[in-house]
């Protein structure tokens, strides 16, 4: 297993949404190597034939009916909202300025 | 402290019930006691005293009406801050979630109002339940009420230590990894990790969803199968919850026995990583099952070894998946939304700015694990583990009723000596993990102090899924067996605070 560069970090921060600082770029890279060196022997099991396992029980759809019941009101759903308009989360720009 | 802060659960539903005592001043004792020590544990992030009261009220009111009360009618208890309790904060521990007032009362907290419990108030955790000291939350530490410079475990600290210093006789928790048994080790109390599906997770803030699971967190065994009762059951509103009955749990923690049991100990968790006087102590407990007409069959389960190395693959991915939910749009911490910013510039400054560097941690280690290139290597193989260690259970219960082990190779630990590396952190968790893989029932309960620190140590008992009620009837023999020996309950010798 290769092990994981700084710019590796810096990707990943990208990915997952998070505006690391350069200190903690260089904190992470140290520990995620470590924790990464010491879950790779996961990979020993890798070639068994194994069926992988995501959930404790067997999951199946759960359906109910389509049936109007009590729920949130839309104030209760928008009180904790950061910003709201006309009754509608706010957000920041999401597509480029036309 | 006032004497009724030293009963159990069920001695004070039983004074509520038959008018020796109010609800109200049930619950003004304990708001007493946290007055008087909490600024030095902190077990609480916030303390609902007016909520409590009036809970407490209508308790009062309902009995003076004549109605029938439930089991633990009137009885205070301390709230995990990971479940949504309406119009009373809910942090998980995060910066991100300071100040949210959440619009809905999860399951748990909607059966516990309904049984007349009275919620005192939300108790101090590991950020989004990450971490196995409670030093992770973004609310500072809490200190073990046996020495309050050492950890009382995590996730679930808070919750632990409230019960261990008398400010409640209940408590709630969650465990992923351990965050139920293992602050009940490191605390001398008893804490419940209930089968996977047993407690419904519909309001509990989701950390890795295959494996978080809600429990009861008491003083006795008996008291945490009361309050397991009360929280357990199907909930149409988790579609992972089990619809089938909840096993008399109750009923076999009055009825404790182990003669004819068949108890397993499991070769593999012992080894360096353990303090000797853990071992001894476990030794001890295994000797007491033997004396008290249990079998003690020895056995191997190869597959734990790797079974911490397969958690922390799946935890992490899981939890970056989950926690993609804190964007900043809907509810939660927003930082600079200047108007120049976009919202995925928003996004990342808000989570930059409101996880700890644990929740970090762990969102990119999942990010990783996921990641094209290394999915098979990784998040595939550790999946793999997870089949094999659900097969070495299988193949333990064919051969043994229950499973004992330590709950955690070591005593609380001081505050600060781990938190800056992980890997030690992680191996707080060795002995509990599997049964998260797995998906079973497991408890801690006290088996006494260790001889080189005087601090208590963890029996665990883990059985199969939905036999949870196996956990009640060997761990209220267990108790009773120790309790006849010591002459009390072990908390009664931790230091007065």
């Amino acid at each position: 297993m290769p092990g994981i560069t700084r710019e590796e970090v810096a990707h990943l921060a990208r990915l997952a949404r998070l505006e690391l600082t350069d200190e903690e770029l260089e904190h992470f890279a140290g520990q995620l190597d470590d924790i990464i060196g010491a879950v790779a022997r996961v990979a020993d099991v890798a070639a068994e034939d194994v069926p992988p396992t995501s959930h404790p029980l067997p999951l199946t759809n759960v359906m109910r009916a389509d049936r109007v019941r009590p729920s949130l009101t839309a104030e209760q759903a928008l009180a904790a909202a950061p910003a709201q308009e006309q009754q509608r989360f706010k957000v920041p720009q999401i597509l480029g300025e036309e | 402290m006032s004497e009724l802060t030293r009963l159990t659960a069920a001695e004070l539903a039983a004074r509520v019930a038959d008018g020796s005592v109010s609800a109200v001043e049930t619950a003004q004792a304990h708001l007493d006691r946290i007055d008087a020590v909490d600024e030095k544990v902190h077990a609480f992030l916030h303390v609902d005293r007016e909520g409590a009261l009036a809970q407490a009220r209508a308790v009062d009111e309902r009995r003076a009406a004549g109605e029938k009360l439930g089991p633990l009618a009137g009885v205070p208890l301390a709230l995990k801050d990971i479940f949504t309790t309406e119009g009373v904060p809910t942090t998980v521990g995060s910066k991100i979630l300071e100040g949210w007032l959440p619009p809905y009362d999860a399951t748990v907290t909607r059966r516990l109002k309904d049984a007349g419990i009275v919620i005192l108030g939300k108790t101090n955790m590991d950020e989004f339940a990450m971490g196995s000291s409670t030093e992770n939350s973004a609310y500072g530490p809490t200190g073990n009420p046996w020495d309050l410079t050492r950890i009382p475990g995590g996730s679930g600290g808070g919750s632990a230590a409230s019960l261990a210093s008398y400010q409640a006789p209940l408590a709630i928790g969650t465990d992923t990894g351990g965050s139920i048994r293992q602050p009940a080790a490191v605390t001398g109390t008893v804490g419940v990790k209930p089968t996977y599906g047993g407690v419904s997770r519909y309001g509990m803030v989701a950390f890795s969803s295959s494996l978080d699971q809600g429990g009861p967190c008491a003083r006795t065994v008996l008291d945490a199968a009361l309050l397991h009762e009360v929280i357990a059951g199907h909930d149409p509103l988790d579609s992972t919850s089990v619809d089938a009955p909840v096993p008399a749990v109750v009923e076999a923690a009055r009825s404790g026995s182990v003669a004819g049991l068949r108890v397993g100990v499991v070769r593999e968790f012992r080894g360096d990583g353990f303090q000797a006087g853990v071992l001894q102590r476990f030794d001890e407990s295994v000797e007491l099952l033997r004396g008290l007409g249990a079998e003690i069959v020895e056995l191997s389960c190869p597959s734990f070894d790797k079974a911490l190395a397969a958690y922390y693959l799946i935890a992490p991915s899981e939890c970056s998946s989950n926690l993609a939910r804190f964007d900043a749009m809907r509810y939660g911490l927003r930082v600079g939304d200047d108007g120049s910013r976009s919202a995925e510039e928003v996004t990342s400054l808000t989570r930059q700015a409101g996880f700890g560097p644990e929740v970090k941690r762990r969102i990119m280690l999942g990010t990783y694990a996921l990641s094209s290139g290394y999915y098979d290597a990784y998040y595939g193989s550790a999946q793999k583990v997870r089949t094999l260690v659900a097969r070495d259970f299988e193949a333990a219960f064919g051969q043994v009723d229950v499973i004992v082990s330590p709950t955690t190779p070591t005593t609380a630990f001081p505050i600060g000596e781990r938190v800056d590396d992980p890997m030690a952190m992680y191996l707080a968790d060795l002995c509990t993990i599997p049964v998260n893989l797995a998906g079973n029932s497991a408890m801690s309960l006290p088996c006494g102090l260790a001889p080189e620190d005087g601090l208590p140590v963890g029996l665990q008992i883990i059985a199969p899924a939905m036999a949870d009620d196996r956990l009640y009837r060997v761990g209220a023999a267990v108790e009773a067996a120790y309790q006849a020996r010591w002459g009390h309950p072990i908390l009664e010798e931790a230091p007065a605070l």
